[in-house]
């Protein structure tokens, strides 16, 4: 047993705790979402590199938010979501218990929001450099050549909502692309209402974004659409200095504004 | 770019407009009898702020060739703050569209306040002189006849 | 079954033909990242590098969006214009894997169930299958547990499986299929008798579909193994639209001004959205719920009603979920629970 699983047997044999939230093998190596119940099963738990999925959508799930005795295995991804959503008032201070890891391995238990916040002050916000790659990649190209990358891009979208439903930022109970009177997104996934379907995600997301990539990942098509939020993402830190996930109490971009907000292109 | 007809070409334009600067400023316009380009259609918002990046897609989606946005200048919004967080917004949706390839230059953003009819007719002239260079917004014709299952090419 | 052999530059001269010959050929493309059924125009866009493509051959007969018709309002007057069914193509299929063939089979009996599905039916009749067996499986191919193999014939009309040598031993599945071959005689050869059973993948039979189908009716009221079971699923799309064997569709009236169509489009059980009322009231209203319904429909429903189960074992659902929900195991956990 390694450390991880005998901390989260601990703390399910205390009975303090009832719910551990974390990782697990999945199919072909993959790590996967983990729900521990039973101080028996707490070797199911893993925390490697394969776990880079966020998981912070799970903590207001209906089934489990109001459960106060839970607790998740954080990595740096779901840390930030945490942060962002303590903002935004979607979890609670005390409802859960986090598990981060320090650089050595070593468990770091985080009770409350102000630790939280501490620790991810400690960690790398920005974008890795092959997704800066991808974004700088994309900026240089062409006006015509980046609408045409798009454009492709746009066509292959099945409107499954997987990048959403994964997006721990994209908790509205009803989203605008189920809003029918009057049908802002169009049902049918064409390209131009795909495009639409997108900008709007993105513009939902602008000053929200932790740039975890977890829609981009969770897309059955491998649509690189964690690009349009993290477009969003580093304008907003650009124009607003916000950064979304470093801050428990912070006001949304979006949300408020600066008399001195500075643009270059209105009449 | 699109040069071609660029001289035949008129350009369908919508301008969002807020009730309380740019709508009365544009009254003025009329009343003043100064002449300006008629391609536009104006859409009358209580306030910039109320104008949703959406209704711009929309417009688009409708075949505008070029839009226009205009409100009362900063420090002067009806509601105190509404223009300001509209700056915000547009700061963000502009740059977006830029990524995705929209050629930004279709939107023009202006401040023309209640007392600045000539301002407006300026605005809406060299708007409308640039989405004519500009050309047809083909490329999002292109979608909007995908978007109605008609054979594309 | 009648066997022929076809030989790797003549599958070229079938395919070049075949396009010549205007029908629309639909196969397996490497396009950006992925592998998917694409119109192609030349032999050379053809891959046959992938264990199944991202999305199911079901889109050749079930588009994610098919316009039903349009209409048009004009001084209060409507005119309609009717779906044209002459506008589907004559289509050939190839590279289809034997699961996905088989799929139709459930799809088929969905829309042909109290009311023929004219379009549908249409496009899969002016549509000819030519399946491929499978050389490989990885970790969520599963198959062989659900009355399927990777060298099954059913649902294909013809069937193609390579050789060592790049050569394909083909056999002759349907009338269609016979046809095809009869139209293009001259590329066929003799039948060199290759064992084909050695070719194939070799795909472990884990459970039977059989004991789902015994098991699962008991579970139905076990409110509490349903949402253990789904606690890790997020509630998307994905599985359903990838499922050869999905078959639930919306339908969108979309206009301009008085102008527009109607569309059908792909819907998933597995969203929230799918199920709720005008009232507010949500009979599905949690994922368990959703994900029971899905189970249900694939393993009792479709049985029952329609003698067919809605699994082919295909693995697209889990390998499309971005929470690696492994239908398979949800499978064995139903006849082991
Ligand atoms: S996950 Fe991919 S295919 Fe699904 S809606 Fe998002 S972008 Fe489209
Ligand atoms: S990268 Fe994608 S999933 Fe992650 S917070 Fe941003 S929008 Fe949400
Ligand atoms: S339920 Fe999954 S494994 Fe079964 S046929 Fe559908 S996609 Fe394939
Ligand atoms: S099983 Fe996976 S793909 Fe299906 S709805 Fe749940 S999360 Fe989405």
């Amino acid at each position: 047993m390694n450390n991880l699983q005998q901390k989260a047997q601990q703390l399910l044999e205390s009975g303090n705790y009832g719910l551990i939230v974390g990782y697990e093998k999945g199919t072909s190596g993959k790590a996967r979402p983990v729900f521990i119940r039973k101080a028996e099963h707490a070797s199911k738990l893993i925390f490697d590199e394969s776990c880079d999925q966020n998981i912070a959508v799970y903590l207001y799930r209906q089934e489990i938010k109001h459960d106060k005795k839970k607790v998740i295995v954080a990595n740096h991804h779901t840390l930030k979501s945490i942060v962002e959503l303590a903002a935004e008032n979607q979890v609670f201070d005390g409802d859960f218990m986090v598990l981060a890891f320090a650089e050595n391995g070593d468990i770091i238990e985080l009770n409350t929001f102000k630790e939280i916040e501490k620790h991810v002050a400690t960690l790398y916000h920005g974008l890795t450099e092959a997704e800066a790659a991808m974004m700088k990649k994309i900026e240089d190209m062409s006006l015509e050549d980046r609408w045409a990358f798009w454009e492709n891009e746009f066509s292959k979208c099945i409107k499954c909502y997987a990048c959403r439903a994964s997006c721990p930022m994209c908790y509205c109970p009803t989203c605008t692309v189920e809003i029918n009177q009057p049908q802002w997104i169009s049902v049918p996934s064409h390209t131009l209402g795909n495009l639409e379907w997108h900008v709007m995600r993105a513009m939902h997301l602008a000053g929200r974004c932790v740039t975890c990539g977890q829609c981009g990942k969770a897309c059955p098509l491998e649509l690189p659409i964690q690009l349009l939020t993290y477009k969003v993402a580093l304008d907003s830190k650009q124009f607003f200095d916000s950064v979304a996930g470093t801050s428990i109490c912070a006001d949304n971009a979006l949300a408020i504004y600066k008399p001195e907000d500075h643009e270059n292109f209105i009449r | 770019m699109e040069t071609n007809n660029t001289n035949s070409f008129e350009p369908k334009v919508v301008a969002f407009v807020c009730n309380w600067c740019t709508y009365a400023g544009a009254d003025l316009t009329g009343t003043s009898r100064i002449k300006y380009a008629t391609n536009v259609k104006i859409i009358r918002f209580p306030c910039t702020g109320r104008i949703d990046f959406m209704l711009l897609m929309k417009a688009f989606a409708n075949g505008a060739d070029g839009i226009i946005i205009s409100g009362c200048h900063p420090n002067d919004c009806h509601y105190t703050s509404g223009n300001f967080h509209a700056r915000r917004r547009w700061m963000i949706f502009r740059n977006l569209l830029d990524f995705i390839g929209m050629d930004v230059n279709r939107i023009v953003f202006s401040w023309v306040s209640a007392a600045e009819g000539a301002k407006w007719a300026e605005v809406v002239n060299e708007s409308v002189d640039q989405f004519r260079q500009l050309g047809p917004a083909t490329a999002y014709q292109k979608l909007i006849k995908n978007s109605e299952f008609q054979e594309v090419e | 079954m009648e066997r022929k052999l076809l030989t790797k530059d003549s599958y070229r001269s079938l395919i070049t033909k075949l396009i010549g010959q205007n029908y629309q050929v639909v196969a397996p493309v490497k396009k950006d990242t992925m592998i998917d059924f694409l119109k192609i125009s030349s032999f050379d866009e053809i891959t046959e590098d992938y264990i199944v493509t991202v999305s199911s051959a079901k889109t050749v007969a079930f588009p994610r969006n098919e316009k039903l018709f349009d209409y048009e309002k004009q001084n209060k007057k409507l005119t309609q214009q009717d779906y044209d069914f002459d506008s589907i193509p004559q289509s050939v299929l190839i590279g289809v894997r034997p699961c996905d063939a088989f799929g139709f089979h459930s799809l088929s009996s969905i829309f042909c169930w109290d009311s023929i599905d004219k379009i549908y039916t249409t496009r899969l009749e002016r549509t000819t299958i030519i399946g491929l067996s499978c050389n490989k499986a990885d970790d969520y191919c599963f198959c062989t547990s659900a009355k399927g193999s990777p060298g099954s014939t059913a649902g294909s009309d013809i069937l193609l499986t390579k050789m060592t040598d790049g050569n394909y031993i083909v056999e002759i599945v349907t009338e269609k299929g016979a046809k095809l071959v009869a139209d293009f005689s001259d590329l066929f050869t003799a039948d060199g008798g290759a064992d084909k059973e050695s070719l194939l993948a070799k795909v472990a039979a884990n459970f039977s579909v059989d004991d789902v189908l015994a098991k699962i009716n008991s579970k139905f009221e076990d409110e509490a193994f349903w949402t253990e079971q789904a606690m890790r699923c997020i509630g998307c799309g994905a599985c359903a639209y990838v499922c050869p064997t999905c078959a639930c569709f919306d339908i969108q009236d979309e206009s301009h001004g008085g102008k527009g169509h109607r569309v059908r489009c792909w819907d998933s059980c597995g969203l929230s959205l799918f199920t709720l009322h005008t009232s507010g009231h949500n009979p599905r209203e949690n994922q368990g719920q959703r994900w029971r319904q899905r189970l249900m429909h694939k393993f009792s429903y479709m049985p029952d009603r329609l003698n067919t189960i809605g699994c082919v074992g295909c693995g697209r659902c889990s390998r499309a979920c971005p929470v690696d929900m492994n239908i398979a195991e949800h499978c064995m956990s139903i006849i082991e629970n």
